[in-house]
C-alpha cells in the first residue's frame, strides 16, 4: 500500500466517519433521554436522500404522502389519548404540533416538486419533510410503551426499522438513486492527490454540526433540559422539564441529523429504500463506542468506523460488514465492563 | 376444561393422522411449522423464560444447515455424520459467542446479537466453498437403513419426532432444578446468588441448548428442501422467530408450537395474496409482520398462550410425605463461633463507609445490628453476604475468611438471607419460589431434569420445601402465587425459602421495614422459634422496638463505627446510643 492509497483511503473513510458521527450523535441523544437505540434514523436518512433525488428529477417524492399519512395517524393517536384522559382543551394544540406543523413541508414540496426552483430551496425542503418523522415515528410506536423494558424498546425499534424500510419501498420504488453533488469538483491534496469536494463538504458540515451540538448542550436551556432528563427522568420531571418534550426535542434533533447524512451521502452513495439499515447499524457501533452517553468517545468511534470501513473495503471488499460488525463484539465487552463493573444489580425485566 | 394430558394427547394423535387427511402441500407447510417451532422453542427458553434476547438464532439454524450441507455435498458424508458435525459446530459456536457476549448487561446483549447474526450470514454470502449467494444444490436427503426421508410425509414425521421430543425435553426442564434456576434469572444477580445459583453458567447453558435446536432444526431445513441459500439466515428471519414466540406466548413452550403454526400459516396466506395486489409482496409481507411484532408488543405481551391454557387443567403437583429427606447439615455446637468480623473496613473512594468494625455472632443466638440512618448497617450486611467486597480486615463465615468466596461459596457454606426489597418470583407459587432454595442441596443437571430422571430428588426437594413453608406457617397457601401474598407474609416466605438452604446463619435485611405491628409481632414469634430449633440469626434493622425483645446482642453502629455492644437492656440505657438515635437531647 503507497503513501498515496493511504492518504485516499484516509480521507475516505474520514469523510465516512463524518456521516457516522452525525447519524451517532442522533444514536446518543435519543438514547440518553428515552432509553430507546433508534435503529430506524437509518432509515430516515435514507428517506432523505430519496427525497431529495426526488424533487431534483421533477417528481413528487413519496416522504410527502408518508409524513402526511403519519401525522394523520399520530394526531389522531394524540387526541384520542387527550380526549381519555379528559385533557380536551389540548386539542387544539396537538392538531398544530401533530398534523399542521408537519403538512406545511408536505405543501410546500407538493408546490415546488414540478417546478425549477433553486438547489437550496430543494433541500430546505427536504430537511423540512424529514424533520418531523422521528416524532412522528415515536409517537406512533415507541411511545405507547415508554414504561416497558429496554429489552422490549429495543425490539420495537428494530421492529420499526423493518415497518418503515418496506414502507419506503412502497413510497420511492426500489430503484437507487444518486443526487448532484452539492459541491462539484475536486480538491488538490499535496502529492498530486485530487480527492473529490463533496467528501471535504461533508467533513466540514460534521464539524460545523457537532460544534453547533456542543454548543447547543453547553450553553442553552433546551439542550440542559436534555442533558437533565438523561441523566434522571424523575428528577427533571420535578424540575417541570416534561419527559415528553424531551424525547420530541431528542426525536426531532436526531432527525435533522439524519436528513443532513442523506442529503450529504447522497451524490457518493447510490441509495436505495433500505440503504438505511446498514448506515444506521454502523453509525450504532460508533455510538456503541461511546458507551451510547459521550459525545466526543462517539465521535472518535465514528470516525474509527469510517477509516475502518475504507480500509476494508480496500483490503477485502468482500468481507467489510463482516469486519465491521466483528468489532463491535470486543468494543460491547470492554464497554459492558466499563458500564457494569459497580452495579451488581440487575434490573428486573418484563416480557 | 380438559386436563392437559389428554389434550396434549389429541394433538398428537392428529399429528399423527394428518398426512393422511391433509393435501401434500399442507403437510410440507406442517413441517416448516416443525422447523420454526425448534428455532422459536429455543427463544422462549431464552428470551422468554431466561430474558436475554437474540437475533441471531437464524445465524445458528444457518451454521448447521451450512454444515450439513457442504459435508454431505462437497464431501459426500452421510447426513448423520452431518447431523453431528452440525450439531457440533453449532454448539461450539453457541459457546464462544455465548462466553464473550452473555456477560453484556441490558441492551448490549441484543445489540452484539446482531453484530454476530449479520456476520455470520455475510459470511455464507462471501465463502465459495459455500456457492456464495447462490447457495448450495443437491443435498441428499436422510436415509435410514432402508428408510428414506426423501417423500415429504416422511420427512413430516421426522421433523415432528424432533419437535415434541425437544419440547418434551423443554417441559422436564423447566420443571427441574435447573429450570428454577433459569426462572430465577430475571429475578437478578442477588437473588440467584443467595440460594447458590451461578447466574453466568445458567444463561451460557440456556444459550447452549437454543443453539442446539437451532441447530437441529438447521440440519433438518437443508435435508427437506435440499438446497439453501444465505436469505433464510438473516437477522430479519430471526425477528420472524421473535414474531414467532411473541405470537405463541414467550414464556410458554407450548407457545412455540402455537406461534410457529399462525405466523407460518399467515406468512403462506400472505403469500397468496400479496403478489396479487403489489409488484413487492416481500416487502410488504414484512410490513405486515413488523406491524404484528409491534402490536403484540404493545397490546397482548403474554400472546396467545393464555387464551389455551383457560381450557386446559393442570393439576397441581402434590408433595408426597414419602418421598424422603434432603441430606442436613450438622449444626455447630451452641456457642460455636459462625461469623467473625475483625476490623473490617470498606471504603467507596473518599467515604469511609464502615470504619474498622469488629463483632461476633455466636451458634444458637440472635444478634442484632442496629444504628440510624447511614450508620453503614447495609453496607456491613454487604460485606458479610459477599455482595461488597471488604477494603480491609477479614469476615470469617464458619472458620473460613470469606475474602476470596463468592455469594455462591458463602450459601453453600450454610449462609441463607431475605432481602429488604423483597425478591421473589411473583408469578411462580409459595412452593416454587422455596424449591428454589434447596438448589445447592440436589444435583440433578440439565440431562437428567430433561429427561425426567430426576423425579426422586425433586419429590425430596418439594417435600422440603413444603415442610419449611409449614415451619413459618404458609402451607395453607403452598399453590398460590406468591404475588398475591401481602408484604408481611412476602418476607415469611423468604425466610422460608432461606431455610430451605438447610443454613447455619441466617441474615436477615431490615425484616420489619414497612410492616404492621401484628405483622411484626408474627414475625418475632417466628425467628424465636427458629432460634430455638437452633438456628443463628443476624438481624440488621432500624427498627429499635422490633429487635429490643427479641435479641440476646445487639450491635450499634453510628457513622461507620460500632459504637457500643451489648444486651438489649443494658443498650437501652446507654446515653451515647440514645443520642446517636434521638440527634442528642441536651
Amino acid at each position: 500500500m503507497t503513501w498515496d492509497i493511504m492518504l485516499i483511503l484516509l480521507v475516505d473513510g474520514l469523510s465516512t466517519g463524518a456521516i457516522y458521527l452525525l447519524a451517532g450523535l442522533g444514536f446518543v441523544l435519543v438514547f440518553s433521554v428515552t432509553r430507546v437505540i433508534f435503529i430506524p434514523s437509518g432509515d430516515i436518512a435514507a428517506f432523505a436522500a430519496l427525497t431529495l433525488a426526488a424533487f431534483q428529477s421533477r417528481m413528487i417524492p413519496g416522504s410527502i404522502w408518508l409524513v402526511a399519512g403519519m401525522a394523520v395517524l399520530a394526531c389522531l393517536a394524540e387526541c384520542t389519548t387527550l380526549l381519555r384522559n379528559g385533557a380536551a382543551r389540548q386539542v387544539p394544540r396537538a392538531i398544530f404540533f401533530y398534523a399542521v406543523l408537519p403538512l406545511i413541508p408536505c405543501g410546500v414540496g407538493l408546490a415546488i416538486a414540478s417546478h425549477d426552483v433553486p438547489e437550496a430551496l430543494r433541500i430546505a425542503t427536504t430537511i423540512g419533510l424529514i424533520l418531523p418523522m422521528g416524532v412522528l415515528i415515536d409517537r406512533l410506536t415507541l411511545r405507547p410503551l415508554a414504561d416497558a423494558s429496554t429489552l422490549i424498546l429495543f425490539i420495537v425499534a428494530i421492529a420499526v426499522h423493518f415497518l418503515i424500510a418496506g414502507i419506503g419501498l412502497i413510497a420511492f420504488g426500489p430503484e437507487g438513486v444518486r443526487t448532484t453533488p452539492i459541491l462539484d469538483g475536486m480538491v488538490p491534496l499535496p502529492g498530486d492527490i485530487l480527492i473529490p469536494a463533496q467528501q471535504v463538504l461533508m467533513m466540514v458540515v460534521a464539524l460545523l454540526l457537532s460544534l453547533v451540538f456542543y454548543l447547543f448542550f453547553g450553553r442553552s436551556i433546551t439542550g440542559k433540559a436534555l442533558r437533565a432528563t438523561a441523566s434522571n427522568r424523575v428528577g427533571a420531571r420535578l424540575m417541570g422539564i416534561r419527559p415528553e418534550r424531551a424525547a420530541a426535542a431528542a426525536y426531532l434533533i436526531a432527525s435533522a441529523l439524519a436528513a443532513v447524512v442523506g442529503i450529504l451521502i447522497a451524490p457518493i452513495t447510490t441509495m436505495y429504500y433500505d440503504s438505511g439499515f446498514m448506515i444506521g447499524l454502523k453509525a450504532s457501533v460508533g455510538a456503541i463506542i461511546g458507551g451510547m452517553a459521550s459525545y466526543p468517545i462517539t465521535a472518535i468511534g465514528s470516525v474509527f468506523i469510517g477509516i475502518l470501513e475504507s480500509w476494508a473495503s480496500f483490503v477485502a471488499s468482500d468481507y467489510k460488514e463482516i469486519i465491521i460488525f466483528s468489532v463491535v463484539i470486543p468494543v460491547l465487552i470492554w464497554r459492558s465492563f466499563a458500564v457494569h463493573r459497580d452495579s451488581d444489580e440487575e434490573i428486573e425485566e418484563l416480557a | 376444561m380438559i386436563p392437559a394430558r389428554i389434550l396434549a394427547f389429541i394433538l398428537v394423535l392428529a399429528l399423527l393422522a394428518l398426512p393422511a387427511i391433509v393435501p401434500p402441500f399442507f403437510v410440507t407447510l406442517m413441517s416448516h411449522i416443525g422447523i420454526s417451532t425448534l428455532v422459536v422453542l429455543g427463544l422462549v427458553l431464552l428470551t422468554g423464560i431466561g430474558g436475554m434476547m437474540s437475533f441471531g438464532q437464524a445465524a445458528f439454524v444457518g451454521i448447521a444447515a451450512y454444515t450439513t450441507g457442504w459435508l454431505t455435498t462437497a464431501l459426500g458424508w452421510s447426513p448423520w455424520l452431518g447431523l453431528v458435525f452440525a450439531l457440533a459446530l453449532t454448539a461450539a459456536s453457541a459457546l464462544a459467542i455465548g462466553a464473550i457476549t452473555l456477560r453484556l448487561g441490558g441492551h448490549f446483549l441484543p445489540l452484539s446479537t446482531i453484530a454476530w447474526g449479520l456476520s455470520i450470514y455475510y459470511l455464507f454470502g462471501n465463502l465459495e466453498p459455500l456457492g456464495r449467494h447462490s447457495g448450495l444444490l443437491n443435498i441428499p436427503p436422510i436415509a435410514l437403513g432402508p428408510i428414506s426421508f426423501m417423500s415429504q410425509t416422511a420427512m413430516y414425521y421426522l421433523i415432528w419426532v424432533v419437535a415434541l421430543l425437544a419440547m418434551a425435553f423443554s417441559l422436564n426442564l423447566l420443571d427441574s432444578r435447573e429450570g428454577r434456576a433459569l426462572r430465577l434469572l430475571r429475578g437478578g444477580t442477588h437473588l440467584m446468588g443467595s440460594v447458590g445459583m451461578d447466574i453466568f453458567g445458567t444463561r451460557l447453558r440456556v444459550f447452549l441448548i437454543a443453539g442446539i435446536f437451532a441447530g437441529l432444526a438447521g440440519w433438518l431445513y437443508a435435508h427437506m428442501t435440499r438446497f439453501i441459500s444465505p436469505a433464510p439466515f438473516e437477522v430479519k428471519v430471526s425477528i420472524e422467530y421473535l414474531l414467532m414466540a411473541m405470537t405463541g406466548g414467550a414464556s410458554q413452550v407450548v407457545g412455540a408450537a402455537l406461534g410457529a403454526s399462525v405466523i407460518v400459516l399467515i406468512k403462506n396466506w400472505l403469500q397468496d395474496l400479496l403478489p396479487h395486489l403489489t409488484n413487492n409482496p416481500a416487502q410488504l409481507e414484512q410490513v405486515a409482520f413488523a406491524l404484528m411484532l409491534i402490536l403484540i408488543l404493545r397490546f397482548a405481551r403474554s400472546g396467545l398462550m393464555p387464551l389455551i391454557l383457560k381450557l386446559v387443567r393442570r393439576s397441581p403437583h402434590p408433595v408426597r410425605p414419602e418421598a424422603g429427606e434432603l441430606p442436613k447439615r450438622q449444626l455447630p455446637m451452641h456457642g460455636a463461633p459462625v461469623l467473625e468480623v475483625d476490623t473490617v473496613e470498606r471504603r467507596f473512594g473518599g467515604l469511609t463507609a464502615v470504619n474498622k468494625v469488629s463483632f461476633d455472632v455466636r451458634a444458637g443466638e440472635i444478634v442484632g445490628l442496629i444504628g440510624p440512618n447511614g450508620a453503614g448497617k447495609s453496607t456491613m450486611f454487604n460485606l458479610i453476604t459477599r455482595t461488597l467486597s471488604v477494603s480491609s480486615g477479614t469476615v470469617r463465615f464458619m472458620g473460613q475468611d470469606t475474602s476470596r468466596l463468592s455469594q455462591r461459596d458463602i450459601a453453600a457454606l450454610g449462609c441463607a438471607r431475605t432481602f429488604q426489597h423483597v425478591k421473589l418470583r411473583q408469578g411462580m407459587t409459595l412452593i416454587d419460589n422455596v424449591v428454589a432454595g434447596t438448589y445447592l442441596r440436589t444435583d440433578a443437571g440439565y440431562i437428567r431434569s430433561g429427561l425426567r430422571l430426576d423425579r426422586a430428588e425433586e419429590e425430596r426437594a418439594r417435600l422440603e420445601a413444603y415442610r419449611r413453608l409449614e415451619q413459618v406457617g404458609l402451607s395453607e397457601r403452598a399453590y398460590d402465587l406468591a404475588g398475591d401474598l401481602p408484604l408481611g407474609q412476602q418476607r415469611v416466605l423468604e425466610i422460608a425459602r432461606a431455610l430451605a438452604l438447610d443454613p447455619v446463619l441466617l441474615i436477615l435485611d431490615e425484616p420489619a421495614a414497612g410492616l404492621r405491628k401484628k405483622e411484626k409481632d408474627a414475625l418475632a414469634e417466628l425467628l424465636n422459634k427458629l432460634r430455638g430449633e437452633g438456628l443463628t440469626i443476624l438481624i440488621v434493622e432500624h427498627d429499635m422496638d422490633f429487635v429490643m425483645n427479641l435479641v440476646d446482642r445487639l450491635v450499634v453502629m453510628v457513622f461507620g463505627q460500632k459504637l457500643r455492644e451489648g444486651d438489649p437492656a443494658t443498650i437501652r440505657r446507654d446515653p451515647a446510643v440514645q443520642e446517636a438515635y434521638l440527634g442528642g437531647l441536651a
